[in-house]
């Protein structure tokens, strides 16, 4: 069998996204793939290219493996320049002097840095922002410059890139100057209002930000000394990074007679072929519509289309390419799409702009109001996927167009409607071109059932990840749709959900996992499936996680939470923060004694980092010894509850806070539950504790305590909602026993108090109704379980130094004594912390 | 840290040159994972059990290169048996050594055979 060719120019992400589309079809089996790349490297995530600064290596930025290229069977020559084609051959001309045959030519060769023609760029000092050895070249000047003192540097270009590599420039430890010619900053995506708010909140950043300034020259002898501007001001910076747009590699297009723009880039059709057709052009070296595209997302249209032509498919471009963006700029939400400026007699421009929040939002709506054309988004861009839906879809709009910017006031749901009430052709994964029908058809026909399936069919929330949300909803509704019930089971193994599993282990008395497996479920369980179970014998036996070892969590396992470097972290419980000086001294000598980092935590505690896992019992030891005990936090039980100090020293206290945290921490210590739990209890109404943004939280008030639930801090911050008020300690006691073990009881896995209030239908009011009104007959059941509960507390790092037996898991290796040699630590500040990833 | 990784190639039963004594069957906890040293490398070997049958896998997380495979948790997807790393709940089948949770990054898996109550690892040198 003759091999057809197909020889890719160019090993950038779009070069890279060309050969994974094309061995992802049918008929690639008779084709050769082979790579050239100049770069020396694999093909890396350029979009995240400033990540190399702050940290990541440039493996981690690899977008794939050198194994991946040889199990598809893609050869690949880096560090080599193809410098020649000769069309009437078809061969390429290496710089190696080598010649390569091809049937078809992608060329893929990107886009350099645009250098703009200013006096004096070629100084030492000025950088371009392109490729990783620019990074390389950027990093070494700078600190070489930091070394002589230097603090100042620009960056020429406030476009996108360009605040990518002002962020970039103030990781390396600099103060960024960003000088853009144009009035605004993101000229092509933003107007004068978002560019203002934009401004000032990177200027809060302490990143200098001068517009309208078009650059004379270069000033310095041989290095960059400054940047001086048309009306005679000069701005000091030892340091210049050039990112002021690109410029198509379209070489070998020239020297080989190809048709090329005015302007430069390879021009080509809608196959994406270049003038010659067995020569096709994609990414940014490709004119289409007499446009270059430096966006990602049609790079990879382009690469789709063209895997497609040569193996003989009918998929062409679209017209109309929509340069729609979402991202995250210096850790500020920017967003635009459509045609984000169109102002004329047919248009009405809705703009909302809030100083205080930083947040600006435009929208741009036909005069009759029933179609959305393009807006803006600055500080908070949450709403972009709903509005780019409506945009790209021409959907209704709500009958006062506002309301999609503001949220319909008084009103009960989300204006940017369902996710349901999209039409089959809305692209959801614009990163992957995933439609709803694509996403929908995969479940209808039966090739997939879950979310994970869908994933893995269709790609879908694997690029940035934005349309998770809707991806669920629509697997949801779709499941609905086909009658499928929607049950959230824990896994593959058991088809319950966790309160099934719970009652299922009562009333079965069962105390063994394999024992609920073999009756109840499938397969060998795994890492959801374990815990859960586990941590159910725990809440109704109160059995500590010594006695399920096999099927605990690694922390649980360990009784210590394992950090970067495999090295585990210990927090000996300090009830509601208080502590005695001798038993800090005793915290302080065992860190010295085993070499710990410490630091104190948001609950009111010291936690010691580092641990080695055989150091483990030695330490719990000297802590025992010393009247310590678990803190349990690597369990998802109650972890602590923190407290004011309350009115024994405090003159605004209304009652003794502290004691009443200590009380309630040692009542409910231990106590597995379906997630951690955590406390507070404040003297007053200043509320010093933070008790409403805890599970459970209590707040002194004239006549008792006030008892707050469900609340937490985390990623979704939610406020403690008012259960009970004015209530005296015996009657705290008793709501809180019967809340926490109908929450045991009836949450799923991993869900926080919050979320399982948002799920209870009822919410509040029905909760309020079981716990305090006792609606559903089971407040003494619940009560009575708590109390075996609470009875039967043991510290399981005691128990663990009493049974010689259990300390053989804490050894790293079964075959040597010797300690993992690959652990390795670099000073932090006055101690240490993990060799980087 | 691809150094590191290098050391590491799955040994197929058929080429198995060296078996190493790893130790006898109660050093290894059922259902769960233990780690050995031989030479340079590190081993997580797993005993299932409920299957009776023996894995062995590199002990490097091949994400974030850290020795912690064998702490994580065994179990099976779809009946073929893996492990979950403690790190990052990344999951890779201990037959081949496959990331269950998408494409990137592998592991080494190794022959482990069991004679009388002792456990062995194959290894090419």
């Amino acid at each position: 069998m003759i091999m057809i060719n197909v020889i890719v120019v160019g090993n950038g992400m779009v070069g890279y996204k060309f050969c994974e589309k094309f061995i992802s079809k049918s008929g690639q089996e008779n084709y050769q793939i082979t790579v050239f790349g100049e770069e020396p490297r694999r093909a890396y995530n350029r979009v995240h290219l400033s990540e190399y600064f702050a940290g990541k290596t440039a493996d981690d930025l690899s977008l794939s493996t050198t194994a991946w290229y040889k199990e598809n069977n893609i050869l690949l020559n880096t560090s080599e320049l193809i410098t020649d084609i000769n069309r009437d051959q078809k061969t390429i001309h290496t710089h190696l002097e080598k010649t390569y045959e091809y049937d078809y030519l992608v060329l893929a060769t990107g886009s350099a840095a645009f250098v703009p023609p200013i006096d004096g760029v070629e100084k030492e000092g000025v950088f371009v922002y392109r490729t990783i050895e620019d990074l390389d070249a950027i990093m070494s000047y700078a600190k070489k410059i930091k070394a002589n003192g230097a603090t100042e540097a620009a960056v020429l270009g406030g476009g996108l890139l360009g605040l990518e590599a002002a962020k970039a420039v103030r990781d390396l430890g600099l103060n960024p100057h960003v000088v853009e010619f144009a009035p605004r900053l993101m000229p092509r995506q933003l107007d004068q209002g978002a560019s203002d708010m934009l401004q000032s909140k990177i200027e809060e950043l302490n990143i200098g930000i001068h517009l309208n300034k078009a650059t004379q020259y270069i000033d310095g002898e041989e290095s960059i000394k400054g940047m001086m501007f048309a009306n005679d001001e000069l701005l000091k910076v030892d340091m210049l990074v050039i990112s002021a747009g690109i410029k198509p590699r379209d070489e070998l297009g020239r020297v080989s007679g190809l048709e090329v723009g005015v302007r430069g880039g390879i021009v080509v059709n809608n196959k994406m072929q270049t003038s010659d057709p067995n020569i096709y052009a994609i990414g940014e070296v490709a004119l289409y519509n007499q446009m270059i595209y430096g966006l990602v997302a049609p790079g990879y249209e382009m690469a789709d289309v063209a895997a497609e032509q040569i193996l003989k498919g009918d998929k062409t471009m679209r017209d109309t390419i929509d340069m729609s963006t979402q991202l995250k700029l210096i850790g500020v939400e920017v967003a635009s799409f459509g045609d984000p400026f169109i102002e004329n007699e047919n248009v009405t421009a809705i703009v909302y702009e809030n100083k205080f929040s930083g947040i600006y939002k435009r929208i741009n709506v036909t005069k009759d109001g029933k179609t959305l054309l393009g807006g803006i988004l600055v500080g908070d861009s949450s709403d972009y996927n709903g509005l780019f839906q409506i945009y790209a879809n021409a959907l209704a709009l709500p009958t006062n167009p506002e309301d999609l910017i503001l949220g319909s006031r008084g009103g009960e749901g989300s204006t940017l409607g369902s996710a349901a009430d999209l039409p089959d052709t809305a692209v959801i994964c614009s990163c992957e071109n995933v439609t709803k029908g694509a996403l929908c058809c995969s479940l209808i026909d039966g090739t997939a059932s879950t979310f994970a399936d869908v994933v893995k069919l269709t790609k879908a929330t694997t690029g940035c990840g934005g349309c998770k949300p809707m991806v669920v909803d629509i697997v949801k509704a779709t499941q609905k749709s086909l009658g499928k019930e929607v049950k959230d089971t824990i896994c593959e193994h058991f088809h319950y959900t966790r309160q099934e599993l719970f009652d299922i282990v009562k009333i079965n008395k069962y105390t063994n996992y394999y024992e609920v497996i073999d009756h109840h479920g499938n397969g060998d369980g795994c890492e959801v499936c374990k815990p859960v179970v586990a941590s159910i014998f725990s809440s109704i036996y109160n059995d500590t996680a010594n006695k399920h070892v096999t099927t605990q969590d690694t922390n649980d396992r360990f009784l210590a939470n394992i950090q970067r470097n495999g090295t585990y972290s210990v927090v000996p419980r300090v009830a509601g923060g208080e502590i005695t000086a001798e038993k800090l001294i005793v915290i302080g000598e065992v860190a010295k004694q085993f070499d710990l980092y410490t630091k104190i935590t948001g609950a009111q505690r010291v936690d010691l980092f580092g641990a080695h896992l055989d150091d483990l019992p030695k330490i719990w030891k000297v802590l025992i010894d010393n009247g310590f005990e678990s803190g349990h936090a690597y369990g998802k039980s109650l972890r602590a509850v923190k407290s004011c100090v309350g009115n024994t020293w405090c003159r605004y206290g209304m009652d003794d806070s502290a004691g009443f945290a200590i009380e309630l921490e040692n009542r409910y210590k231990g106590i597995r539950a379906p997630h951690k739990i955590k406390g507070g209890v404040s003297a007053c109404i200043r509320e010093c504790a933070e008790a409403r943004g805890k599970d459970f939280g209590l707040i002194a008030v004239e006549g008792g305590w006030n008892l707050y639930i469900c609340g937490n801090g985390g990623a979704n911050p939610k406020h403690a909602v008012l259960l009970a008020e004015q209530i005296d300690k015996a009657t705290v006691i008793k709501y809180l026993d019967r809340f926490l073990m109908y929450y045991i009881r009836t949450a799923g896995p991993l869900v926080r108090t919050a979320t399982w209030l948002d799920k209870l239908e009822g919410g509040m009011d029905y909760l309020k109704e079981v716990i305090i009104f006792d609606r559903l007959g089971i407040c003494e059941a619940l009560e009575t379980e708590m109390e075996s509960l609470v009875g039967t507390f043991e510290c399981e790092w005691k128990q663990v130094l009493e049974k010689p037996r259990l300390l053989k898991r804490f050894s790293h290796f079964v075959n040597t004594d010797e300690k993992d040699d690959n652990i390795e630590f670099v000073p932090l500040r006055e101690q240490k912390m993990p060799r980087p990833w | 840290m691809e150094e590191l990784l290098s050391q590491y190639e799955t040994v197929n039963l058929n080429a198995v040159k060296i078996w190493f004594k790893a130790g006898s069957i109660k050093d290894f906890p059922s259902n769960r994972g233990g780690c050995i040293k031989y030479k340079n490398k590190q081993i997580a070997i797993f005993n299932f059990e409920r299957r009776n049958e023996w894995y062995a896998c590199q002990n490097a997380c091949p994400h974030k290169m850290e020795m912690v495979l064998s702490r994580g948790m065994t179990g099976s997807a779809d009946g073929v048996p893996k492990i979950a790393c403690p790190m990052h709940k990344k999951t890779f089948s201990l037959v081949d050594g496959s990331n269950l949770n998408g494409d990137d990054y592998k592991i080494a898996t190794y022959p482990v055979k069991v004679e009388g109550d002792e456990v062995f690892v194959g290894f090419l040198e």
